[in-house]
């Protein structure tokens, strides 16, 4: 057992608070990027109407008057509409319902495909620079920086993983969060995440320190395994991934009604959502982050039941946090299969990744902190 | 079910009356509905309709939903399997409601009628899916990938390539090298020459998704049932273990016993565990954790049954001991006072040590000491005791430390009848003081007894004497025997296997068409369809599609009126913006694409000829 070390304790809070403090300003640049480029998108979008008369207006005529013949696919900006329509029509098309399946046909629209609809649906970086973006992302990474050297010197402090306690959790598991994101945002484009992704750290990292704050210390001898490494590290890991298909879902669920209403020839009330991609690529990115989150709390609930057995003598007894994990198992379960079943893709499955999440959360802080349990001492 | 039967009987039954004034010949149909719909009333109709709803993936998906609703009541309330005490605790805390909670199996959820229900239909509704899809699976691996579609420009993924005449690459060779590539990329491949001047090929792979699938579910139902023989053989039980004491698995060793349904006594195998000593140590390091213990150590001496050798082992939280078959888990330690109590005629009534019941922080626990064997009268002692002790201004005695600085005993004593001669059982932390006359009490003329280790105390009245002699370990242990749990683990590692095969492997079938043009060149169309979801299938057309034309030497770009994933070549390339569109691809695929593509033939159009160049 490593001895503990208490100034690099103090080290890491000074860290968790430059940390904060970093993403802080990380979040107002992101805001900027937001109000900015749904100002300028505003103006190019004005321009184009201007120039092509209403193509909206027409877009939607069209697709009303060929709702019968089932191609309302004229402009990007009811796009979410059409995948709609071809959701309730798919099944006339051949075999098992294929055509409702988004398939990587989906990725090849540009930039600029439509009115209302600016955002790349393949998630892929546009040519155009977004300076505040830049910013923010430069930004994200300093403070990632800083809070990979506070997690670190609390590891080396406490002389083990840094997850042993809430505060720990909450540390660390926001640390996992913005690294997931920056690892993402290499492949991806999804910047118009980063309020979010940005926002939730700070609100972990506050908590962490205002209402959580644990001395480094050594662990509980419950806690003393190398299951404790490989079980809470993959549930850490998993969670945020969940964390960025919350975000999507839910970002899924306004576009989608905004596109209803775009196509409805409806006003656009939510122009910042003109950065986000359409709520079918914001649907299938999600489908393929959670089916990697779900693999991933698969194998928390199959090491955690391996390490109750080793620690408890049973590896399955319905205790609370055993319980909550099962059912976020379950409701996840239930998404990958709503995917696969007419009439429960879209915005039912959103909602139900929606919900998981709202699981996790729970489970995270109502049953660590207010639910008597096994798992108890790791709360506080 | 009576959603569908019902509406079906009224309209029969309404349809006489109303029937014969609008003409024999309504009636004769009305008749004919009528007479065909019965059938379908029988009782083996209604179970087939059954059958049918409670396997289809939207009673599943409820089932599955259900449950995650159902199993969160048992995080809610206390669980009688967890802690039958605080259950009953619950119930006397609330008069109102705890017994209708308790009459809906709200303490024993995932035993009870409701829970069993979901998850039972749950499975059968499985087994109903999994059954005929791995019957269906076992016939598409068996059978030839499917016919070629007319029009490959519908699929998903369109491409097409042309060899000019010049590279003698006829149609019948072209795809032959192309069955090549593909068989050697994994697929299983069937080449139709019978299609005459237009060979084709279908390709598929992937069929191990399906298995992965099957896998998952089925091993899904091999953990349920590791389970429930972990529940029918499995036994456990628990013991507290002074240092010193012996434990032999025996029905009568264990101080609580669970068996399983099935469980008999015959399966103990009769090994021996002692406990040496045991260690604890408590954080003296970090000014916030002061005191927390950071770890439990147990020698212990253990031999597999009675004329085995001994052997020394270490017992510890997250290291359990196997043996015989079982595996010893240390649960919980505590502190056991040992003490000597005379009685009035001032024999030794009784001698050794009391497990001392944890109560509180730093060890502050509870101790009980029922001395039957004391005459003239019997004796019955109850008090705490403190490893470190401090007294408050308030006279209030609490433990500073969980560690031995200052251990003390402080008493209260009560002599009469203990009731233990009546046979009725009773529990050994507690003293039950109804039938007692108090001898010595913090509120009495006598006060209280307090004890530091060597000291001794005389009863008043001559009733005996209480020695505090010094102080020793228990440990508590469970012991667990669980047949299913090594099938359970298997069960779950296949069913991750299975999922993530189904979640990665994809199933893709290709199919290549080639024909001979007017001019001589050769022309190539493939088409590509995913079953499911796969968002690498644009990348699997891209790769398939440089093999094609590396292994035919030609230029691998896409020329730009194709480069949309469903570029329908041929078209005009002035119409090249609308395949820009992503929405295309899901119309062409999805709804009539005749409109999206008007060359239907490819291999007589004029792709890459010499004239559609000019057009650009």
């Amino acid at each position: 057992m490593f001895p503990i070390n208490e100034t690099m304790g103090q080290y890491s809070e000074l860290f968790m608070l430059l940390a904060a403090g970093t993403y802080t300003v990380a979040f107002i640049a992101f805001a900027w990027d937001l109000a900015k480029s749904s100002k300028a998108l505003r103006t190019v979008d004005l321009k184009a109407a201007a120039a092509a008369g209403t193509p909206d207006a027409a877009a939607s005529d069209g697709a009303a008057a060929d709702a019968g013949a089932k191609v309302p696919v004229a402009a990007g900006s009811v796009r979410g509409a059409a995948a709609d329509a071809d959701r309730v029509a798919g099944h006339l098309a051949g075999p098992a319902g294929r055509a409702e399946r988004p398939s990587s046909s989906v990725s090849a629209g540009g930039p600029g495909s439509g009115a209302g609809q600016t955002a790349n649906a393949s998630m892929e970086y546009a040519a155009e620079r977004r300076v505040p973006a830049r910013v923010a992302v430069a930004l994200t990474v300093l403070g990632a920086a800083i809070h990979a050297a506070g997690v670190l010197t609390r590891a080396v402090g406490a002389g083990r993983v840094p997850w042993g306690n809430m505060y720990e959790f909450l540390t660390t598991g926001a640390f996992v969060a913005v690294a997931v994101f920056l690892v993402v945002l290499i492949r991806r484009d999804l910047r118009f995440l980063g309020t979010f992704v940005v926002g939730l750290v700070i609100i972990m990292l506050v908590a962490a320190s205002v209402a959580y704050w644990t001395p480094v210390g050594h662990l509980v001898p419950a806690l003393q395994s190398y299951w404790l490494v490989i079980h809470v590290s993959i549930a850490v890991l998993s969670s945020a991934l969940f964390t960025l298909t919350f975000a999507m879902s839910a970002l899924q669920l306004v576009q989608s009604h905004r596109q209803k209403t775009l196509a409805a020839g409806g006003e656009d009330k939510l122009g910042f959502m003109r950065l986000v991609p359409s709520a079918l690529s914001l649907e299938n990115l999600s489908y393929r982050i959670n089916a990697i989150a779900f693999i991933g709390w698969t194998f928390t609930l199959m090491f955690g039941a391996i390490w109750a057995e080793k620690a408890w003598g049973r590896f399955w007894g319905w205790d609370t946090k055993e319980v909550w994990t099962f059912v976020i198992w379950v409701v996840y379960a239930g998404y990958l299969h709503a995917r696969a079943t007419r009439g429960w893709t879209g915005t039912r499955a959103a909602w139900l990744s929606i919900v998981g999440y709202l699981c996790v959360v729970f489970n995270f802080t109502i049953v660590n902190q207010f639910f008597n349990g096994l798992h108890s001492y790791s709360g506080l | 079910m009576s959603e569908r039967v019902k509406p079906t009987k009224k309209s029969s039954g309404a349809g006489g009356p109303q029937g014969t004034p609008e003409g024999p010949r309504q009636d004769h149909v009305k008749a004919a509905k009528a007479d065909a719909a019965l059938p379908a009333l029988g009782i083996l109709g209604m179970l087939r309709w059954a059958w049918t709803q409670l396997t289809s993936m939207r009673t599943a998906l409820f089932l599955l939903l259900l449950l995650a609703v159902a199993a969160v009541p048992g995080s809610l309330f206390p669980q009688r399997p967890a802690n039958p005490s605080v259950v009953t605790q619950y119930i006397k805390d609330h008069p109102d409601y705890g017994k209708i909670l308790d009459s809906l199996q709200l303490y024993d959820v995932y035993s009870s009628a409701w829970f069993s229900a979901i998850y039972i239909l749950l499975f059968i509704s499985l087994i109903g899916c999994v059954v005929p899809r791995a019957i269906a699976h076992y016939r598409a691996m068996r059978s030839q990938p499917p016919r070629t579609p007319k029009r490959l420009s519908r699929l998903p993924e369109y491409g097409t390539l042309v060899v000019p005449a010049e590279a003698g690459v006829p149609a019948s060779d072209a795809i032959e090298d192309a069955a090549a590539l593909l068989k050697k990329r994994g697929y299983r491949v069937e080449v139709r020459h019978d299609d005459g001047a237009r060979p084709s090929l279908g390709a598929e792979r992937g069929f191990l998704k399906e298995v992965g699938n099957l896998v998952f579910h089925t091993s899904l139902i091999g953990v349920l049932v590791s389970v429930a023989v972990g529940g029918l053989f499995g036994y456990s039980g628990q013991r507290i273990l002074v240092e010193g004491d012996t434990f032999v698995n025996t029905l009568v060793g264990y101080d609580q016993f669970t068996p399983g349904t099935n469980f008999q006594s015959s399966q103990l195998q009769p090994y021996s565990i002692q406990l040496d000593k045991f260690q604890a140590t408590f954080d003296r390091e970090s000014k916030g954790k002061f005191g927390q213990p950071i770890d439990f150590t147990a020698d212990v001496t253990t031999k597999e049954n009675p004329g085995a050798p001994a052997k020394k082992e270490v017992l510890k939280v997250n290291d359990p001991v196997t043996l015989g078959g079982t595996s010893i888990y240390l649960t919980g330690n505590g502190y056991a006072p040992v003490v000597t109590v005379r009685d009035g005629k001032g024999n030794i009534a009784m001698q050794g040590p009391v497990v001392a019941k944890l109560q509180g922080e730093n060890y502050y626990s509870s101790v009980v000491i029922k001395v039957p064997d004391a005459k003239p009268e019997q004796l019955g002692f109850a008090g705490f005791f403190l490893p470190t002790a401090f007294v408050t201004d308030k006279g209030i005695s609490f433990s500073g430390d969980p560690d031995l600085i200052n251990p003390q005993l402080s008493l209260n004593s009560y002599y009469g009848d203990l009731g233990l001669d009546k046979g009725a059982p009773q529990n050994v932390f507690e003293l039950d003081v109804k039938d007692l006359k108090p001898l010595n009490g913090r509120d009495l003329a006598a006060g209280g007894i307090t004890l530091a280790p060597g000291s001794t105390y005389t009863l008043p009245d001559g009733k005996g004497s209480i020695s505090f002699d010094g102080v020793k370990k228990y440990i508590g242990v469970d012991i667990h025997h669980n047949p299913g749990q090594l099938s359970a683990l298997i069960f779950a590692l296949l069913a991750v296997a299975g999922l993530v095969v189904s979640l990665y492997v994809n199933r893709r079938r290709v199919w290549v068409r080639t024909g001979t043009h007017e001019d001589g060149r050769t022309m190539v169309e493939y088409g590509l369809l995913t079953r499911g979801e796969d968002h690498r299938l644009a990348g699997e057309a891209v790769a398939i599609r440089g093999l094609l034309a590396g292994a035919w030497g030609l230029d691998t770009q896409i020329p730009p009126s194709e480069r949309a994933d469903n570029g329908p070549a041929g078209t005009d390339p002035a119409d090249a913006s609308v395949h820009t569109d992503p929405v295309d691809a899901s119309a062409a695929s999805g709804a009539d694409a005749s409109a999206a593509t008007p060359s239907e033939d490819f291999i007589q159009s004029t792709a890459g000829s010499p004239e559609s160049k000019k057009d650009q």
